[in-house]
């Protein structure tokens, strides 16, 4: 298949003012990482944006940095580290669930997806951290929205728009995200023992306490046994992990409080900084703490609806995160067609992602959550207003967007 | 002087037919047509500008709503939404020929749910109203504009607004779950919900901030937090502008996220201090207060850091607070900024530009210079962390062309913030006041990307027109698409 591999923003513009005059279709690429997420495509060329990186313009005190989309996300935090910041959204990498080299995503796809941590519960997802572009959309029109400062609401809110449409609308040329002051200290509690739903209580009693939990997650016995950090794997039942993170005085103070609100009867321990860091890039990149092969969700819900979500699903490997508000759960190839629906129907409100599966069977079942009449009808109309020939990554989110 | 949309003859001629179409759809009290009761909607907190609407109606249910926005699209009538009114970029400011749709009624929070950390809200809820409903548990709703007491929820989320805890907290769009959103042509969506990451286009993204313009909020989920432990503060006085500016960005730099940071310049200082007498520093030229939140012993370790780096900055003045009760009269001054430069002048209109906070010392100069040029006094509060600028500009409107020296000077500072790097807007908007200054920061194309996303919602510019867009471009138009097949070369670029 040709690719089209532009070096700058300018022949960015040609190749997809060209495409769209002639209504050709384009598979839009970074560093190839993600290509298994979405719905099989039919594209007639690959647009292969991996070229344009670098032109990193960062501005530690002012908590922003912007670079051409195609950066290597490995650069930009190795960058952020040597000022002590970080990129709050923790983004994962999930290039070694698709089979590629860790670490060899971007960070416009990071934020094409939507992509967020264990930190979400605290500071929000890839969009909260999005503040501007520069993108050519589907018309072959170069545009920008947002800004490079971290407050503004000039115009439409255009990042949100853009994080999370996997490439549908407009394809970036540079992005600007926020960033923060990484914390000097990571420390986790852990408790053993714990049932899914009596771990979800837990869990919902530190984030609703004072302590500013940046990190709750739930792993089940079998998943705990599938960690890299003794602590866990030796628990010889299911752990929840409550993260907190900040100054050296302040995690230990936070920690203590923290270990006498646990029930009493479930065992405890923590994890200092190595350890603690370790565990919550298990929980972050997943592929450590679920079996190889099988087909993946990921399953964004109310965090009182999570138990009551695998508990209907038995056969599966599971794990939460978000103190419950988010389920990364295993489930055998060939049985998704059939128990797609189950796990829809029971994870209530809110949105399941076929994150990782066999591309038969991203053909067969709903990769994103269907969606309601109205919403759908929106939808449809924003594809129609950036995107009008629908050249860019042709039905990779739904059918005709 | 700003130019409306000139108001559709046709449409004022069937006033009395439209009056009665509405009462059967909003019945009672909920329909206004006598002057007297429009009047109080004439203006939003934009005061400058006034336009008595058509028509108020006060729906209560999402059906009325629904039936409202149905029969306007039907009928071709222009809608305006409005909150409490507290805008400050005229975002509801009515249209002569437009229905104007108040959401007050719209009053009762739906749904406490700790176990997931969110309130479910009608959109004429106060923003102080939903930390009173969960004040008693120990929450709170983290973005706090000073206007928290009168400005609603549904407001808020048509602003994204700020406070002074964003850097922290975020703005509306970050504490936002999910709202119920009635489409000009009547069709009710809900977008997000309970669940954290929505998955599809983030619509909920784009309808927060979009001032009315792509729909009516109905219902509002937001996020609820946990009160911190303790909040300490420090009121630092500094000889100039730079230092307090390099005070900010070294308390950054050093890795602390402070609730808040606000700064005053002198006029501002000495007005609230005037006003409020919380012992603010008269000598000082720029005045910052520093608050922490949090655990206790995470709060006086970094209070102890923010007072060194602010004596390594030169500071003249210091106190860091001891008790609860010195650190809300730490507040005291600036929480009445806008009131205390009410009674050293007669009218004023407050700006907000965001500016890289480096050149925040840049920026005051050359605001000064613009200042004496237009012949007017200007006060600053900042909210320093992010850089986000209010500049009150105090004028006389009963003096002769003080109203449009004013305007004029309130365009030139914030086509000064674009120049040094900044943005039109960082938490009131753009609605009428800046909108015709959109072009100092997006080109023709930008805007028309932007203007695309109100065709997919309302393709036929009934919900909120003449705001935020300098020109009203038909949907059909921007529609086409100007490349023709074989016009364009095939591209000369890199390909496999
Ligand atoms: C003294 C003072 C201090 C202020 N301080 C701050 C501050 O610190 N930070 C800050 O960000 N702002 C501040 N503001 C500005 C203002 O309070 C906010 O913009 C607020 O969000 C407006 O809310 P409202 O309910 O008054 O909305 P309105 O002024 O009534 O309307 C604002 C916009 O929202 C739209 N709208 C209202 N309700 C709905 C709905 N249900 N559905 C769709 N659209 C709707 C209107 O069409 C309009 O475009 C301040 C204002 C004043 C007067």
């Amino acid at each position: 298949m040709e690719v089209f591999k532009p070096a700058n923003a300018a022949q960015l513009k040609d190749a997809l003012a060209w495409s769209a005059a002639e209504g050709q279709t384009l598979a839009v690429r970074g560093l190839g990482t993600k290509t298994g997420l979405g719905r099989p495509m039919a594209a007639a060329r690959v647009l292969d944006t991996s070229a344009l990186k670098g032109g990193i313009d960062y501005q530690p005190e002012e908590l922003v940095l912007t670079c051409a989309a195609a950066t290597p996300l490995r650069d930009i935090l190795l960058l952020l580290e040597q000022r002590a910041q970080m990129l709050a959204f923790e983004p994962p990498d999930l290039a070694p669930l698709y089979g590629h080299e860790p670490g060899t995503g971007t960070l416009a796809g990071a934020l094409a997806a939507n992509l967020g941590g264990p930190r979400r519960v605290k500071m929000g997802a890839a969009r909260d951290h999005f503040l501007g572009f520069s993108a050519v959309s589907g018309r072959g029109e170069a545009f920008k929205a947002g800004g490079k400062v971290v407050k503004n609401v000039t115009g439409y809110d255009l990042p949100k728009l853009m994080a999370g449409s996997m490439g549908t609308l407009a394809v970036f040329d540079t992005v600007t995200v926020k960033v923060m002051p990484a914390p000097a200290k990571s420390r986790t509690v852990l408790a053993f023992g714990l049932e899914p739903a009596a771990a979800v209580a837990v869990l919902a009693d530190a984030l609703n306490s004072p302590w500013e939990v940046s990190g709750a997650a739930y792993l089940p016995a079998a998943t705990a046994a599938r960690s890299g950090v003794d602590l866990a794997r030796g628990a010889g039942g299911s752990v929840t992990a409550i993260r907190v993170e900040g100054t050296a005085v302040s995690v230990a103070a936070r920690c203590e409080a923290l270990r006498k609100a646990l029930p009493a009867s479930a065992g405890q321990e923590e994890l200092h900084t190595m350890r603690s860091r370790k565990l919550w890039e298990e929980i972050r990149d997943v592929r450590a703490l679920l079996p190889d092969g099988s087909a993946l969700w990921r399953v964004s819900l109310a965090a009182t609806q999570s138990s009551a979500l695998v508990a209907a699903l038995p056969e599966c490997a599971y794990f939460f995160d978000w103190g419950g508000g988010l389920v990364w759960l295993a489930m055998d190839e060939a049985a998704v067609p059939a128990r797609a629906g189950v796990l829809r129907a029971a994870m209530g409100e809110g949105h399941a992602t076929l994150i990782r599966a066999a591309e038969a069977t991203r053909a067969r079942v709903p990769v994103f959550e269907p969606m309601l009449p109205g919403v759908a009808a929106l939808t449809r109309g924003v594809k129609a207003q950036f995107d009008p020939r629908g050249i860019l990554n042709p039905g990779r989110m739904y059918e005709g967007v | 002087m700003l130019a409306m949309p000139p108001p559709d003859r046709a449409i004022l001629d069937r006033r009395a037919a439209i009056v009665d179409a509405l009462r059967a759809i909003v019945p009672g009290d909920g329909v206004i047509d006598s002057e007297i009761g429009r009047r109080p909607y004439e203006c939003d907190g934009l005061n400058i500008y006034r336009a008595l609407p058509m028509v108020v109606v006060l729906p209560s249910t999402v059906e009325q709503v629904a039936a409202v926005l149905a029969y306007c699209h039907a009928e071709g009538i222009k809608v305006v939404p409005r909150g409490a009114g507290t805008g400050l970029s005229g975002g509801a400011l009515p249209l002569e020929d437009g229905v104007l749709l108040g959401m007050a009624k719209f009053n009762k929070v739906l749904e406490i749910d700790y176990a997931n950390r969110c309130a479910r809200v009608q959109p004429g809820v106060t923003n102080l109203g939903i930390t009173n409903a969960v004040a008693h548990a120990g929450f709170y709703y983290a973005p706090d504009p000073s206007s928290q007491i009168a400005c609603t929820i549904g407001g808020n989320v048509a602003e994204n607004s700020g406070g002074v805890h964003c850097l922290k907290y975020g703005l509306t769009t970050n504490n936002v779950l999910g709202v119920e959103l009635v489409t000009m042509d009547g069709r009710i969506v809900r977008l997000g919900g309970k669940h954290m990451d929505s998955g599809g286009y983030d619509l909920l993204g784009i309808v927060v901030g979009s001032e009315g313009l792509l729909g009516v909020v109905t219902e509002v989920t937001v996020r609820i937090l946990r009160k911190p432990q303790t909040a300490r503060g420090a009121l630092v006085g500094f000889p100039t502008v730079e230092d307090g500016g390099n005070c900010v960005a070294q308390i950054i730099a050093e890795g602390i996220i402070p609730g808040g940071i606000e700064m005053m310049d002198k006029p501002a200082i000495h007005a609230a201090e005037a006003f409020a007498k919380a012992g603010y520093p008269l000598d000082a030229e720029s005045l910052l207060i520093v608050e922490l939140d949090g655990p206790q012993a995470e709060v006086d370790e970094l209070i102890a850091a923010v007072g060194r780096i602010a004596k390594e900055n030169n500071a003249t003045s210091l106190r860091i607070s001891e008790s609860e009760e010195e650190r809300v009269r730490f507040w005291a001054g600036r929480k009445s900024a806008f009131p205390a430069v009410g009674r050293i002048s007669p009218d004023y209109v407050c700006m907000d530009g965001t500016v890289p906070r480096k050149k925040l010392a840049e920026v005051l100069t050359r605001m000064n210079e613009l200042s004496a040029k237009h012949g007017l006094r200007v006060a600053n509060v900042f909210h320093a962390g992010d850089g986000n600028l209010h500049p009150l500009i105090l004028f006389d409107a009963n003096k002769e062309g003080e109203l449009a020296a004013a305007e004029a000077l309130g365009a030139d500072i914030l086509r000064l913030c674009v120049d040094v790097g900044g943005v039109l807007t960082g938490e009131h908007g753009v609605g009428v006041e800046k909108r015709d200054l959109m072009p100092a920061m997006f080109d023709a194309t930008d805007l028309a990307h932007q203007q695309r996303l109100k065709c997919a919602f309302d393709p036929q510019g009934l919900l909120n027109p003449g705001k935020v867009f300098p020109q009203l471009h038909r949907c059909a138009e921007m529609g086409k698409m100007h490349v023709q097949r074989g016009s364009v070369p095939f591209p000369e670029l890199p390909r496999f």
